[in-house]
């Protein structure tokens, strides 16, 4: 280990390492929880932490948490950002209920997250931010450090704001945008606590700012501060190690729902070997997947930003009518929007994906918070029998390949297929395990090419079928000999002529129906291991209680699981990827169970859904308030259940 | 600078377009349903325009495509032996442009009419234009809603009676050719459903211009607006309401020409006397002016009062079409760094469990 000239303590390869000594508490996991001003960097922070986790080889699982304003007024609870990193040596399966240490850059950080923290956790300040004004602007009558209102918690102060300007004094940079560094100090601070590598933290600052070399070393030089000061001073007594987790073998990466999506639908493209046409608008929190997408022109990606949504729709179907793989990406609000041509796309019969990442609702609701309330909107939002299949990822990491699912059954069938996926599970991040793309499915499809009248004539009706998948035969434009007229009136099946005879319509409305009731759909698995912890239970292994869950509650549900299993009792889990159709299974598993739980962050519209058609007496456990379940809570339901089940 | 070094394009509208040595016939655009509008319905005369100058063309038959809206004039894709699609109310020019990008070996027209593109469409047409989408849009302007049986409609003229507003309408009508010029249009025409000449020329050179192109077919509704063109159709009326613009001439009409076009002293132009105006201060017609202030002024003469009608093509100019640079960011990129799944996928910061 040298010591380089301006004294700081560096081993050989140039990285970051403590060396006083200090308590270090080994650790399974820890959750932290970073909050500042809308402009104070929270997110970055967040981010980088979470990869330098996932560069040490924790698992993890995060929680972006920011209000839809772009900017609002400093200082301010609407203004509160928040980032929640879970990171631990086992698998993980959501963001931590809790955060144990929080990282409150201001008053207002600390006022709208204190609650969170349980007795006993550490809470991080920026002393700097803690002056009268600050405090008049969130109500805080006194000092919160000052007076005994955090004694329950382990509270350190430190002037990050001055460390950081004392820090950059000599760069040359002025005192507010040195300021601003503050955020690159806790995270040096963080990193010291906890032992983080910090060669890719230093790596990302020099390529973000690549073109402004002063602004890379000066954001570097606040993240050393934060590290040495924890290192250096005594404030801190204790370190705390989390190990590299145990996931199956492979070469992961840290990927976010978004990001996946967007993956996944590149990839669609490649194994169908069709260009893509991604037609959409901007939307909170949908957006990523557009600007990610417009990235890839090289895999023969188009994106197309809109007027509308419905021109954004609109454009999709019309790449799709050409032979393309048609896309469009949006938020609830923009499936109400885009219901018509979602209808157009039905009766159509042309392959066409549509991405809703739900959002808090109804109408503007909370752009940037999660919920998951377009199921019923998904199945009836258009006008007459206008069904359509439905996919949900379970996970960040899952959407790649509901993507690559929801363009299988897209193109198979040809129809529009709705995908929905929800805000915390697009922000949020964990790690992936990197797919080996020769083991990608092959979705590449035949174009109709000879007629196919079956009376021999030598022409070609649009609507003959396959008689396995009901699906249509897809002949474009530019196929000699295949001129047709396809339209949303009711078409004579076969022929496909426009026909308003009664029970032609009777036919074609059951026929549809058939076709999207008769996808292969898998059967859903069951997850009713024996309990570990305390012995058995009285059934003898098998659960009473199934929970059933869909979309990014997967996680939350499994944490809730896992914590009523190790008390010894027996909880079922089940998860649907596939609500349209379900799996053909499914009424046989409900049967089989005493009770059946739906949670679910809508006022219960699986569990209605479920009701109709398997006649189950599904106990539907609801909340709709913006965030995810949290473990703790189901786990509390889940064993109340039980002991009800139990003891009857 | 030529115009490649511009940016201009140098394409016709149908360059990429397949076509076929062998002579078509216009029966062979015919497709086998009945057509089903009104028995003296404009669109008749329209539909068998189409037919007989798409055989011109010479392009292959399955490389045309008709994309509607809804309207009588949505019906006309049922009518024609080419790809077609019936869509929904005002969103053709949308699907429409999501296939031109993705299928430049295509010939893409839209039929809509003064409800599907100037009501509910009117956002989508004006983006489309702006864009320079290479589509060719025929909007059929019967003023009024045939297929929903009589309402008034954004070319209506005020005080229209009709089932939707018994004591007349409020609104003030748009102006197709105006509105199409203010949303950058490249290319902007009218002709009459009755002039098959005329309409067969301007369909001509809006086919072969690269970019979007407004045709504006004032079209008979003998049911719900019967005779609302039958100034322009008349004889003697005719000839002193219709101004032919015809490129590279002065702009005068009337029984013996005896009237004509001049500027006014606002920038814009008002017709008058030729003895009176003067044969050399007449507007010569240049459809090629870049300003879109020409065409405009052009379409402010007689408003769509039908007193006067300007007919032809108000603006022909080139302009890079979206769906042509759209394709071309798609090829740089790709020679640029040939899309790698695999090297996507794990990107650059991974880590190893073993």
């Amino acid at each position: 280990m040298s010591t380089s000239a301006n004294g700081s303590a560096t081993d050989g390869a140039g990285a970051l390492s403590a060396t006083r000594p200090t308590e270090v508490n080994q650790l399974d996991r820890v959750v932290i929880r970073f909050a500042g001003d809308s402009g104070d960097g929270m997110q970055l922070t967040g981010d980088r932490f979470t990869s330098e986790a996932a560069a040490f080889g924790n698992d993890l699982a995060t929680l972006p948490n920011f209000p839809a304003e772009i900017r609002a007024p400093q200082g301010t609870i609407p203004g509160v950002s928040s980032f929640q990193v879970h990171f631990a040596d086992y698998d993980i399966l959501t963001p931590g209920d809790r955060p144990d240490v929080l990282v409150a850059m201001n008053p207002a950080a600390l006022k709208a997250n204190i609650a969170d923290v349980p007795k006993g956790g550490t809470i991080i300040v920026n002393t700097d931010e803690f002056g009268k004004r600050n405090l008049a602007k969130v109500d805080y009558e006194s000092n919160p450090l000052e007076d005994d209102s955090l004694s329950a918690f382990e509270v350190h102060e430190v002037a990050m704001s001055t460390l950081t300007q004392g820090a950059l004094e000599n760069t040359g940079l002025g005192k507010k945008d040195a300021e601003r560094c503050k955020n690159m100090f806790a995270l040096g601070l963080l990193s010291w606590m906890y032992h983080r590598p910090t060669e890719g933290t230093e790596q990302f600052l020099r390529e973000k700012f690549a073109k402004k070399p002063e602004i890379a070393d000066a954001n570097i030089l606040a993240f050393r501060a934060g590290w040495y000061y924890g290192e250096t001073t005594e404030a801190f007594g204790t370190t705390f190690e989390v190990a590299p987790a145990k996931l199956p073998a492979g070469t992961y990466r840290q990927i976010t729902g978004n990001t996946a999506l967007a993956y996944g639908i590149v990839a669609a493209g490649q194994q169908a070997k069709l260009p893509v046409l991604l037609g959409t608008y901007p939307i909170t929190p949908a957006s990523d997947v557009l600007h990610e997408l417009s990235k890839h022109k090289n895999f023969g990606i188009t994106t197309f930003q809109a007027e509308d949504e419905i021109a954004g729709v609109g454009a999709a179907l019309g790449a799709s009518y050409g032979g393309a793989l048609g896309v469009t990406s949006t938020s609830g609000p923009g499936i109400a929007l885009k219901a018509e041509t979602i209808g157009l796309g039905v009766m159509t019969e042309l392959p066409l994906v549509v991405i809703d990442v739900q959002r808090g609702g109804p109408s503007t609701g909370l752009p940037t918070k999660t919920e998951q309330a377009d199921l019923l909107q998904a199945y009836f939002g258009r006008n007459s029998e206008s069904p359509v299949p439905i996919v949900a990822p379970a996970t960040p990491a899952d959407c790649f390949d509901i993507a690559l699912e929801a363009t299988r059954i897209a193109l198979k069938y040809r129809t529009p297929v709705l995908l929905l996926s929800d805000g915390a599970v697009a922000n949020g991040s964990e790690p992936w395990l990197i797919p080996d793309v020769s083991t990608l499915p092959d979705l590449s499809v035949e174009f109709a090419s000879e007629p196919n009248a079956p009376d021999g004539s030598g022409e070609h009706w649009p609507y003959v079928r396959d008689p396995e998948t009901l699906a249509r035969e897809w002949a474009i434009p530019g196929t000699p000999g295949l001129q047709h007229r396809i339209g949303g009136l009711e078409k004579a099946d076969g022929k496909g002529n426009i026909s308003y005879d009664p029970d032609n319509h009777d036919h074609m409305v059951r026929l549809r129906q058939a076709k999207i009731d008769g996808i292969d759909v898998p059967d859903i698995e069951v997850d009713d291991p024996p309990p570990s912890g305390l012995g058995g239970t009285a059934s003898g292994g098998k659960a009473r209680v199934l929970v059933l869950g869909w979309g990014s509650t997967y996680g939350p549900i499994g944490a809730a699981a896992r914590r009523v299993r190790k008390k010894g009792m027996a909880v079922a889990q089940a998860h649907l990827r596939h609500l349209n159709p379900l799996p053909a299974n499914l009424g046989e598993v409900l049967a089989s169970y005493d009770r059946v739980v739906v949670p679910e962050m809508n006022l219960g519209q699986l569990a209605m859904l479920l009701r109709a058609k398997y006649l189950t007496d599904v106990q539907s456990y609801t909340k709709v308030a913006g965030l995810p379940f949290k473990a703790e809570e189901l786990e509390g339901v889940f064993t109340d259940i039980i002991r009800e089940v139990t003891s009857e | 600078m030529t115009a490649t070094d511009l940016g201009l394009p140098t394409m016709g509208g149908l360059d990429l377009v397949p076509t076929t040595d062998e002579p078509q016939k216009a029966k062979e655009y015919k497709s086998d349903q009945e057509v089903r509008w009104c028995p003296g319905c404009g669109d008749y005369v329209v539909l068998n325009t189409i037919q007989s100058f798409l055989p011109t063309l010479g392009l292959k038959r399955e490389n045309i495509v008709f994309i509607s809206g809804i309207g009588c004039s949505s019906r006309f894709p049922y009518y024609m032996n080419t790809y077609g699609m019936h869509s929904i109310h005002g969103r053709a020019p949308s699907i429409a442009t999501g296939l031109a990008t993705t299928r430049p070996d295509l010939s893409v027209w839209v039929v809509t009419g003064d409800g599907d593109a100037l009501s509910i469409g009117g956002n989508h047409l004006i983006h489309a234009l702006r864009r320079n989408v290479n589509l060719k849009i025929l909007l059929f302007n019967n003023r009024i809603y045939g297929l929903t049986k009589g309402q008034y409609s954004p070319t209506s003229e005020p005080g229209k009676v009709t089932k939707s507003t018994p004591m007349g309408s409020l609104d003030t009508p748009f102006n197709p050719v105006s509105l199409a010029l203010g949303a950058e249009a490249t290319f902007v025409g009218r002709a009459l459903d009755s002039d098959k000449k005329g309409l067969t020329e301007v369909l001509t050179a809006a086919a072969q211009h690269r970019g979007s192109a407004v045709v504006e077919i004032y079209q008979n509704c003998p049911i719900f607006n019967d005779g609302a063109f039958d100034v322009l159709k008349d004889s003697d009326e005719a000839a002193q309401r219709i101004i032919p613009l015809t490129p590279g001439e002065p702009i005068r009409f009337g029984p013996e020409g005896e009237l004509g076009v001049t500027s006014t002293g606002y920038g814009g132009f008002e017709v008058g006397k030729v003895a009176d105006i003067g044969e050399d201060n007449l507007v010569v017609h240049d459809p090629s002016i870049e300003d879109t202030a020409y065409g405009f002024a052009l379409s402010r003469i007689g408003d769509q009062n039908l007193s006067l009608t300007p007919t032809g093509i108000f603006r022909q100019v080139a302009r890079p079409t979206y769906d042509d640079q759209a394709r071309a960011q798609v090829e740089q990129a790709q020679q640029a760094n040939p899309g790698d799944l695999q090297a996507l996928l794990t990107g650059k910061d991974t880590w190893t469990v073993e």
